[in-house]
Order: structure tokens, then sequence, then C-alpha cells
């Protein structure tokens, strides 16, 4: 990878939002303004990195002047830039809910934590080396749970608890996975270290330490324990965040590894277990969403079954060795992290306004909150796998590569993943066509700020379907999964 | 050229806009509401009419996007998918002008004509694919679009008959995802082909190609309301009447009747079909759907609740006119498609009326009405002796078809089927035609509603009315160009059967 003349638009993304939390801190009385703003200029500056990636091809940076092994790179490929590129979506839509959401004195708290977890986000996804990797993870962690934390209710400290003490022991496990490769080749650098790996039984160790921790990280059943407490007792833009970025964080640094390091020595146990843990997360996950009495439970158990869905796309891309297959992974990502920020914006207005988001209880609610019941049900369709929705086109091309492996079992948990996922989206879209008493709606600015960004990220989830091809496009500049390279 | 790679995705566009936009119409909109839906219906039925006089002199249409690798999104338009997207045109304009009657001063209109207008471009979709993704695209859309209109009261058994259309709805798109993956897996075309797609199915182990066709079939079954899969169907009653009339007469059970049409004869090609023996099982399944949906509306005393079981049988004659090998009953079986959405639909209006005149929703309470209201139970009469199949009416003209081409074929049980339902047929509608006509009035209407000198809201009274008269015309006209017959028999023979 070289450097191009303007690689230093590598650094906005992640120097603007730690400036704006800084400055958050220093003038409390701004920071929702501050925040709104760090937010969109760091969206914009992904905006033109991506132009230039589309230009001029992956883009490096060597921070300081100081290259590998022993300087920080930063590194931008196609695959970085999905992330990126929904990170900046998400954040700013879920921000513009977040702006109305939050009463005054929890603003001065969530807004600098905000700003600190989209620069750790941003950070590790163009961090080029395992050590800076884990720096990134734990930063993003700590915002993480600090936001969690920010929930009124004594369960959401309980859960930010669980939250924290899970996720340290998912850092560290992947750290002593670090070390191991540190003492064995010598670099922290993952491109250095794809080149030195050899099949050693340390590799094997370490591989095997940094994917558990990073599945803990990622909440794969059944490691999974800690998500619903914190997802749903968290506040609902951060609830948002927590499902559609932070867990695919962890996720990200999963494909980067296997990309870089580990796909070389594959035998095929490692990814047999993660197929098979995906299948028994997307029944268990589902199963238990469907019997859930409170709606921010449901979308949280959803997403533990959704995950499964990334690890079943993870076996079937391994074994199929296709980059259509690894856009499928790429698009249930993307398309995920649509609708269930939509999903959870949606279930925060129920509960806002409604005071309560018991199930059974919404169809008065949903007469006065049109636009958040649509969104629940727009995202719902990617949640289900219905065209035309990303999810949708992720599910096709996974059920194609399913069949061409003759991977009935992995075909049955897909449809009936699918099935169980309807029964609890419409669980709790069929209450909402009763007829209420005839409430007045909420007023129209309130609606358009909380309404909108759910129903807009719903839409996109559901529109992504059409952009398939410009994805698997995207994915492909500088081959991150490294197929031309290794069939070479 | 540009109009006509353009031609099918703007006659989708025309429905599926206007349903956009009337979502954010504020409720007492009323004006803008109506002038929407009402320029949508004509503008697609004029874009329908330039394309079907475009087909007719060879002219091609087709729009394509990619969608995934390998796979496009292909709208086309050719005389098959032309029959269906007429009569969609056609009765979506006076369902919207019946519906805007029915509805009147009624809530949450906004969200009932969004997805009713959702729901045609969605069957607009289905009618134009050109390859069974797409289909499968719209197939979705189609039962998504319709949940909300089943569902629409909001009361009580609204929701579970929602309940229970989507189980079946959402299970039988599953069974044809997965039938879809494999074919494509297999064969890795799934383009919508006259004839079939002939070499790419050579080869394949027989099992897993009936397999494959089993999947298909059960996943369209679902919504063509085949037996076992048509229990939603009568329970889907609950809807407000144009949504009946809707779902009935064009939209979701036509979707998967025609999807078995164009499974038979354009992916798997009939005569391969028949050599594989799927067709033969296939019209024993609509022999017996059509048989005993008859015997089912026999016993019913709810008058949409009759009306359904007797579509359950009507459509599956669709079915099993393609499933029998030979032209004549292929005409008979399609042609039937237009036929039954036009008697169908003018029994549902009248049904509507009733209940919403006079509060008449039982069979019981229907004695004397042909004097109250004789324009209505005009047009109710005329589409049940379609139905039972008297000469001239459409129906008859189907049943002909059907009779001479499983001579033709040599299936002359078919035969017995046909005289079988259209004495049943005859056994549940004309208690109900003799209850209406000759009987005494009980006195009182349930729930009557007076519209000055005229038997009911003009509104309602139109669109029955028409579609009476068509389905008249269709029968009577049969032999003058762009008759449904006419049309059929120009499909048949481009599908490669000379008659």
């Amino acid at each position: 990878m070289e450097a191009s003349l303007n690689s230093n638009w590598i650094v906005l993304p992640v120097m603007v939002p730690l400036l704006g939390a800084l400055l958050g801190f220093l003038l409390p009385g701004w920071t929702r303004f501050i925040g709104l703003v760090s937010v969109v200029v760091s969206a914009t500056s992904v905006f033109v990195l991506g132009r230039q990636l589309l230009l001029a091809g992956p883009v490096a940076h060597a921070v300081g002047g100081w290259g590998a092994p022993l300087g920080i790179v930063l590194q931008v490929d196609g695959l970085s830039l999905l992330m990126l590129g929904i990170t900046a979506v998400v954040f700013v839509a879920v921000s513009v809910h977040a702006s109305e959401f939050f009463s005054l004195p929890q603003r001065r708290h969530f807004w600098p934590i905000w700003l600190m977890l989209l620069g750790a986000l941003n950070a590790l996804f163009v961090s080029g080396d395992i050590f800076n990797l884990y720096v990134t993870l734990e930063l993003m962690t700590l915002a993480a749970v600090a936001l969690t934390a920010l929930g009124d209710e004594p369960e959401a400290l309980a859960g930010a608890m669980r939250y924290l003490l899970a996720s340290l022991l998912g850092s560290m496990v992947y750290l002593l996975g670090v070390a191991l490769l540190y003492h064995q080749f010598g670099t922290l650098d993952i491109s250095l270290l794809g080149e030195r790996t050899a099949n050693a039984p340390t590799l094997w160790l370490a591989g095997g330490l940094m994917f558990a921790g990073l599945m803990l990280k990622t909440a794969l059943f059944p490691l999974h324990f800690w998500l619903p407490a914190a997802h749903a007792s968290a506040p609902a833009p951060v609830s948002a965040i927590l499902s559609a970025l932070v867990i695919k964080a962890s996720f990200y640094i999963l494909l980067r590894l296997w990309f870089e390091i580990f796909a070389p020595l594959t035998s095929g146990v490692l990814v047999e277990i993660a197929g098979g843990l995906g299948a028994l997360a997307i029944l268990w996950g589902s199963v238990l969403a469907l019997r859930q009495q409170r709606l921010k439970l449901l979308i949280a158990y959803s997403t533990v079954a959704q995950i499964g869905y990334l690890f079943v796309g993870f076996a079937l891309a391994v074994a199929s060795g296709s980059n259509v297959i690894w856009g499928a992974v790429l698009m249930l990502v993307l398309s995920h992290a649509l609708a269930k920020s939509a999903m959870f914006l949606a279930a925060g207005n129920l509960l806002h306004f409604g005071g309560h988001d018991r199930i059974a209880d919404l169809d008065c609610l949903a007469q006065r909150l049109p636009l958040s019941v649509a969104a629940f049900g727009v995202a719902g369709v990617s949640i289900m796998g219905l065209p035309p929705s990303g999810g949708f086109a992720a599910k096709w091309l996974l059920l194609q590569a399913a069949f061409e492996q003759g991977r009935w079992d992995l075909i049955g948990v897909l449809i009936i993943g699918g099935l169980l996922a309807a029964a609890y989206v419409f669980k709790v879209i069929g209450p909402a066509f009763t007829p209420g008493s005839e409430s007045s709606q909420v007023s129209p600015l309130i609606a358009l700020r909380l309404g909108w960004p759910a129903l807009l990220l719903a839409i996109a989830a559901v529109g992504l379907g059409l952009f398939t091809l410009p994805v698997l496009e995207l994915l492909a500049i500088g081959d991150p999964s490294n197929l031309v390279g290794r069939e070479g | 050229m540009m109009m006509q790679a353009s031609l099918p995705l703007l006659i989708i566009a025309s429905s599926l806009l206007v349903g956009l936009i009337i979502f954010t119409l504020p409720e007492q909109r009323t004006h803008l509401r109506t002038t929407l839906n009402l320029a949508g219906a004509l503008i697609k039925l004029s874009l329908v009419i330039v394309m079907l006089w475009g087909v007719f002199h060879g002219q091609q249409y087709q729009t394509q996007l990619p969608l995934v690798p390998g796979i496009d999104l292909v709208l086309r338009a050719g005389p098959l998918p032309l029959l269906f997207v007429t009569l969609s045109a056609v009765l979506w304009l006076l369902t919207t002008l019946y519906a805007i009657g029915y509805l009147e001063g009624s809530p949450h209109r906004s969200r009932f004509f969004g997805f009713f207008s959702l729901c045609v471009a969605a069957t607009a979709g289905v009618a134009l694919s050109g390859n069974l993704f797409t289909f499968l695209l719209f197939y979705e859309l189609l039962t998504l679009s319709t949940y909300p209109l089943v569902v629409h009261r909001g009361s009580e058994v609204a929701r579970r008959a929602g309940q229970v259309y989507l189980a079946y709805t959402v299970g039988g798109g599953a069974l044809l995802l997965i039938g879809i993956v494999w074919l494509y897996s297999l064969t890795g075309d799934l383009t919508f082909t006259p004839g079939g797609l002939g070499q790419a199915l050579e080869g394949h182990s027989r099992s897993v190609l009936i397999t494959i066709f089993a999947l298909l079939i059960a996943g369209l079954g679902v919504k063509a309301a085949l037996v076992p899969f048509h229990s939603w169907l009568p329970l889907a009653m609950v809807a407000p009447a144009p949504v009946s009339a809707l779902l009935h007469a064009v939209a979701v059970v036509k979707a998967g009747a025609f999807g078995i049409v164009l499974v038979l004869y354009e992916i798997f090609g009939i005569e391969f079909a028949a050599e594989l023996g799927v067709t033969g099982p296939l019209a024993v399944l609509a022999a017996i759907t059509i048989l005993y949906g008859s015997l089912r509306a026999l016993y019913q005393n709810d008058v949409k609740r009759r009306l359904a079981f007797s579509t359950v049988s009507q459509v599956s004659y669709i079915a099993l006119g393609v499933a029998i090998l030979g032209p004549l009953a292929t005409i008979g079986g399609l042609v039937h498609l237009v036929h039954q959405g036009l008697m169908k639909i003018t029994l549902f209006f009248c049904a509507g009326n009733l209940a919403e005149t006079l509060g008449i929703h039982k069979v019981e309470e229907m004695d004397g009405v042909g004097r109250r209201m004789p324009w209505t139970m005009g047009a109710f009469t005329l589409g049940a002796l379609g139905m039972i199949g008297v000469p001239p009416l459409a129906g008859f003209i189907s049943k002909w078809y059907l009779g001479l081409g499983a001579l033709q074929a040599d299936q002359a049980w078919v035969l017995w089927v046909l005289i079988g339902s259209s004495l049943l047929n005859a056994g549940y509608f004309l208690p109900v035609l003799y209850r209406a006509w000759f009987r005494e009035p009980a006195g009182q209407w349930p729930q009557e509603r007076h519209f000055g000198r005229k038997e009911t809201a003009w509104l309602l009274l139109l669109p029955p009315l028409i579609t009476a008269a068509m389905a008249v015309g269709a029968g009577l006209l049969a032999a003058i160009p762009f008759s449904p017959l006419q049309w059929v028999q120009f499909i048949v023979e481009g599908e490669g059967f000379l008659p």
C-alpha cells in the first residue's frame, strides 16, 4: 500500500470526534452543538476519504511520519471504508435523535462520551496493527459502558456492570493472544504478521485466544449473556449504537485477522465452530426474542440472533472462498446496523412517550406515534430478510452458497430464522392496528427529530438491497479478503 | 427506445409512488387523496393500453436492473404478463372508486389507500416480472402490503385473521424461496422463457427436480388457496369489502395462480413437466380443491364466507386448466384468470353493498332483497350465474374450453369434476338468488341506511354494474379482437401451442 498525497484525510474521522469530546468537557453549555457539529464534520471527512479511495485506491498514513513496525500506521481499504461509512451514517441519524432525546443534565455527560465512542470506532476501523486494534477496542468499550450507565433505572447500572466485566474479560483474552504473537513473530503490524506467520502451535493458540475474546465481545451464542441486559437498559440512542456498531467492531477485527493472518492456515475446525455457534445463536436468539414481553428486550435478543447470521455467513464464505459471499456477510453487517438502530430508536420513542415498553399494551401508543411504528415495521422487513432489503440480498447469496456446498443444516437454519423473525416482528406490529382512543399525535417538531431518523434508517436498510453490487465493488478495493493474492 | 425500456417500470411506479405519497397525507385531505388515487389508476390504465397496443404489434418492452451478482431485476411485457396486468389495472380503477365510496368518513384512510396502492404495485410487479427472482420480490411485497389491509379494522377477529394470513403466506414465501434458490443453484438461470428453460433442466436428478417443483407449487399454492393451503382465505374475510374484492379477484389469489402458470409454462415447460410426471398430481390437487371448496361453500351462512369458499374452488380452475396438456385446456385455464376476476369482484362488491346499505351479512337475511336493491342484486345474479357456467356468460366460456381441452387430452375424468362443480355452484348460488328475488322480505333490514331515491351510494353501485357488464361482455363478445378469449389465444400461440 502506498501513501497518497492527501492521506491526511484519514486522520480527520479520528481526530475530529476526539477534539470535540475534549471541547465538550471544557464547554459544558455547548455540548449539544459541539456534538452535532463534530459528528457531521467527521461524517463529511469519511465521505471525502471514500472519494479518494475510489479515485486512487487504498490509502495509508504513517502518523508523525513513522512507518511500521515502529510507528502507528493508519490505513483504509474497501472493508474499512464500508465500516467507516456505516458508522458515519448511523451516527448522524442517531445523533439527531439523541439531540432531542436527552434531558439537560444528561446531555453534559452524554455528548463528550458519545464523541469519544465515535472517535474510538473510527480509529478502530483505520488501525493497521493488532495492538492499536486492542487500544481502540478498549477505548470503545469503556465509552460504551459509560453510555450504558446513563440510563435512569437501576437495571441500567447492573446491565452496564455486567457488560463491563464481560467486555474486559474479552479484551484480556484478546490481549493475551496479541502478546503471544508479538513474542513469536516480533511484530504487531497486521500485514507484516501475515507475511511472517508459519503454521506454528503458537499461532493456533494465539488465534484461538483472540477469536474467543472477540466472540465474547461480539456476543456470539453462548457468550451473549451480557448483551440483552446491556442493550435493553441503555438509553435508546445508546442501545441503537451498541447493537448497530459496537458489536460489529469486534466482528470487524475478527474478519481482519482472519483475512490477513489466520486464513492461510485454516483447518476447518475453527470455522465449523463459528458457523455452528452462529446457527445456534439464530435459533436461540429468535426463540427468546419471540418470548419477550418487553420491546427493548425483544430487539436485543433479535440482535443475538442476527449476530448468528454473521457467523453462519463467515463459515459459508470461508468454505466458498468467493468474494461475493464475503460481500453478503458485509451486507448483513450494514443492513443490520441500519435496521437495528432504527428499531431501537423507534422503541425508545414508544418508551419515552408511553412510559413503558410492554408489548401487550403498545396498541394505544401506536396511534400516537405512527412514524415510529412505521420505522419499526420497515426495519422489520430487513430483519426478516424479505425483499428488496439488504437483509434479503444477503440471505439470498448465503442460501445460494449453502446450496452449492450442500449445507442443508444451514439452509434450514437460515429459513427458520427468517420465519421466527417474522413472528417476533409482527408480534409488535399486529397490535398497532387496534383502533385506540383518538388521542392527539405527538407535536410535529418532536416527531421530526425523534421519528424521522428512525424511519430514514429503516428505509435505508430496505433500500440497501438495491445497492448490493456497489457494496461488493467497494469491498473489493484493496482486496481486503486477500483472495486475489492467495490464488496467485 | 427510452419508452420501451421504462414502460414496465412506469406501470409499477404509477401505483407505487401514489401509495408512498398517500401515506404522508394527513387524514383530512380527502380530496387530494381521491385525486391522487384516481390519477394513479388512470395513468396506469393508459400506460397499460399503450403497452397492449404495442405488444399486439410485436413490440418488445423490457426493463433490466442488476441487483445481485448474476441476477437482474427484469420487468418485461409480453402477451401473458399483459393479460394479468390489464386485469389488475382495470379492476384497480373500479375498486378504488368503490373503496372511496365504501370508506367515506371512516378512520385511517391514508393508511388504507397507501397500502392499497402498494398492493396494486406489487400485483403489477408480479405480472410483469421477467424472472423468478423478480417474481419472488414482488410476491413478498404483496404479502407485506396486504397484511395491513386484512387487519385494517383492528378488531380482535381481524388480528387473528391477520396472524393466520401471515403464517400461511410467510411460510409459503419461505418454501418458494428455497425452491427458487435451489433451482438457481442447478440451472444458473431463472428467466421466464416461453416453452421453459429447456436445456438447463436436462441432466439433473428427476427426484430433485420434482422436489423443486413441489416446493414452488406449495409456495404459490398458499396464495392460490390450493387445498390444503386454503384456510387463510375464508378468515381473511374480516377485511373491508374492497379489500376482499381485490384479494379474491386480482391481487393475492391470482398472484399465486399466475405463478403456477409461469412455473409450468415458462420455467419447467409444460412438456418437460408432463414428462416428469408432475402435471397429473397438480391436476388432481386442483380438482380436489375445486370440489372441496364448493362443498364447503354449500354450508356457509355468512355471505362473504360463502363467496370465499367459492373463490377457493374457482381459482383452481386455472391450475386445472394449465396442468392439462393441450392448448384448449390451457386457454380455458388462462381465460378463467380474467373471467373469475370479473365475476368474483362483482359478487364481492354486491356483498359489500348489502352489508353497507342494509346491514345484511348472512344468507338467511337476504329474503326479498332483490326488491329493495334491484340493481345490486341484478349484478350479483349475473356474477352468480356466470360462476355456475350458464351460457353465454364468461364462466361458460372457461368451462367450455376446459371441458374440450380435457377431452382433447384424453382426461375424461376432468369432465366429471366440471359437472360436479357446476352442480355444486348451482347448489350454493341458486338458493341465494331464490331468496333474494322470490321470497317476501322479513320486514325490517338489520341496519338500513337511506340514500334518497337511489338504492345505495352511486360510488358503490357503479363498479359492480360495470364489472357485471364486463363479465357478460367477455362471454357474449368472446369472438371480437382484444376480448379476454382472443388475447388468451394470442398468448397460447406465443407459448408454442397452436390450437
